[in-house]
């Protein structure tokens, strides 16, 4: 489903704030492979999304999705095969714009848009049904601007954007990490409801190592740019935070380092 | 007195011809975020390709289509300069204003001031017959705003509301963000040079200097109109219809300023302090707000 190959990505080359974000990156997801990503500061978790994404070009190295091979393809012509939900809940919905509106630009990715009118009544529908599997009343809220919602309700609502055109490959960046703790955890259950019930091929990095073993079928640890560590199955399914935090001091010979994962 | 109330109907049809041009400001500024300087050259340019146009023996309104069109032109050559050549976008509007000024004066042949008579032409407007001059300038800015508001009620409408709200939401979802940019800039333009072919008729002369200011003026006309009816007006039509009211208010209050005895050089002066103040508002609140809010430092 996804292949990446020898991706390397350096920032700011030739400056004093060089910095080399991917370091020969190979990574392969197979169909419904649900992947957690772990690492210090710094390691090159949110990098390597990105580049998936498309956000800025990969210097050298590929990236493909499906057998297609995006490396080169602009941000907005790979999103038809992504859904993104950012660690910024402000970041994955237009606030001046209402639910419905939000919506129906999701619905439209990887479509064309044209003169046709934004939203029909068969939609309005559609979406209020979707919205009521967040369990947040959102469904009878259609044509409130976004911008009023909370933090927790505007990330159930990204996130079910990301994945109402059951993309073939779902990017959670930290998307819980702004929320407060049962929010957090609300949005996490329903990525989880989302990701089995269409069998959704995830990558999501996350800070939580619990959240890291408990979810998913893989987990991969990531380091100066690298994938150090990567397993799946049973052996993942019995990890304990105390392995992960040994195996990392083991491969990078350093203690794990992450702001936020200390404080957890 | 008798003086001042005989002046407002000119004044009313002059705020509505400038408030079709607060309606492009309003695209540029509201909805795609863009502060777009380009207007006051593609103003007179509208104003310019009338008057040449019809003094041509062109009809008037194949001519106004033209002015649209070139207006059009303008905007794509911004688009493109922001987009492709990575300017920022104001910087990109002064580019193309600058431009424009050449490109004028091409248009009316190197003459900064044409003349353009109702008793010769058939125009659509005049400043002799203002009657007349409120019902068609009515007309264009109704129908202005019904094809606006279809066209943003529309997936691609849509798509330019995103790309101007949240970038990065927008490229999310497949949306091309530059071409969205450049389309919204597009619009805008022919917008604002439909306006400064109206106003052209209506005075009667294409002017080289009848754009300058011109962003100011729409500005204030998008502020005035969102101070006194953005509580009320939330449908996005009326929100576009309160730009041209504000565009009215500015000219009705320009009128009475004068007949106070206001020197009508100091008007620039003027416009450009009010808006300043208009547009510091919002800032201030949030300030005093903030001041509110914040809880004063414990001394350990």
């Amino acid at each position: 489903m996804l292949k990446i190959n020898g991706v390397y990505k350096t920032f700011n080359r030739g400056t004093i704030n060089e910095k080399r974000a991917l370091n020969g990156v190979d990574l392969t997801l197979n169909e419904g492979d649900f992947v957690t990503i772990i690492g210090g500061n710094g390691a090159g978790k949110s990098t390597l999304l990105n580049s998936i994404c498309g956000v800025f070009p990969v210097d050298s190295g590929s990236i493909v999705i499906d057998d297609i091979d995006v490396t080169k393809l602009p941000e907005h012509k790979r999103a038809k095969y992504l859904g993104r939900v950012f660690q910024d809940p402000m970041m994955g919905t237009a606030a001046d714009m209402w639910i419905e509106e939000n919506m129906s630009l999701a619905y439209r990715r990887g479509q064309g848009r044209g003169l046709k009118w934004a939203i029909t009544s068969k939609e309005r529908k559609l979406y209020k049904e979707m919205l009521s599997q967040l369990g947040l009343g959102l469904e009878d809220r259609l044509s409130s601007k976004v911008g009023l919602l909370s933090g927790g309700q505007r990330q159930a609502l990204t996130l079910l954007m990301a994945v109402m055109r059951k993309p073939k490959l779902l990017l959670l960046d930290e998307h819980t990490a702004a929320l407060d703790p049962k929010t957090a955890e609300t949005v996490l259950n329903l990525s989880d409801k989302f990701i089995n019930e269409d069998n959704l091929t995830t990558l999501m990095i996350t800070h939580n190592m619990k959240d890291a073993i408990s979810h998913g079928n893989r987990l991969i640890m990531m380091h100066e740019g690298r994938v150090i560590y990567n397993v799946s199955g049973e052996q993942k399914k019995d990890l304990t935070v105390d392995d992960l935090l040994k195996k990392f001091a083991d491969l990078s010979g350093e203690e794990f380092a992450n702001d936020r994962a200390l404080l957890n | 007195m008798l003086d001042f109330f005989g002046s407002i109907p000119g004044a009313v049809a002059q705020g509505m011809i400038w408030g079709i041009m607060a309606v492009g400001v309003y695209i540029t500024f509201k909805i795609m975020d863009i502060a777009d300087l380009t207007v006051d050259g593609s103003f007179a340019t509208g104003g310019a390709t009338l008057v040449v146009c019809v003094a041509a023996g062109m009809n008037t309104v194949l001519a106004m289509v033209i002015a649209f069109i070139v207006g059009c032109l303008a905007g794509l050559v911004t688009g493109v300069f922001h987009t492709k050549f990575g300017i920022p976008a104001i910087l990109a509007g002064i580019l193309t204003q600058l431009a424009l000024y050449s490109i004028n004066l091409r248009i009316m042949t190197q003459r900064a001031n044409v003349p353009l008579s109702v008793d010769k032409y058939d125009l659509i407007i005049s400043l002799r017959n203002i009657p007349n001059a409120l019902i068609v300038t009515g007309l264009f800015v109704v129908v202005i705003i019904a094809v606006m508001y279809w066209f943003f009620g529309t997936e691609l409408g849509h798509s330019l509301r995103a790309t101007g709200c949240n970038q990065s939401m927008a490229r999310a979802n497949g949306i091309n963000t530059d071409t969205n940019k450049i389309i919204g800039l597009v619009l805008s333009n022919g917008l604002v040079s439909l306006s400064g072919a109206l106003l052209s008729q209506y005075q009667g002369f294409a002017d080289i200097n009848m754009g300058r200011g011109a962003i100011v003026i729409g500005l204030a006309a998008v502020i005035i109109g969102e101070v006194l009816l953005g509580k009320i007006f939330k449908n996005f039509a009326l929100k576009l219809l309160s730009a041209v009211v504000g565009g009215i208010i500015y000219y009705i209050v320009i009128t009475i300023v004068l007949q106070m005895g206001l020197n009508a050089n100091d008007l620039k002066l003027l416009t450009a302090v009010v808006v300043a103040v208009f547009l510091g508002i919002p800032y201030w609140r949030r300030k005093v707000a903030e001041r509110r809010t914040t809880v004063p430092k414990e001394v350990s």
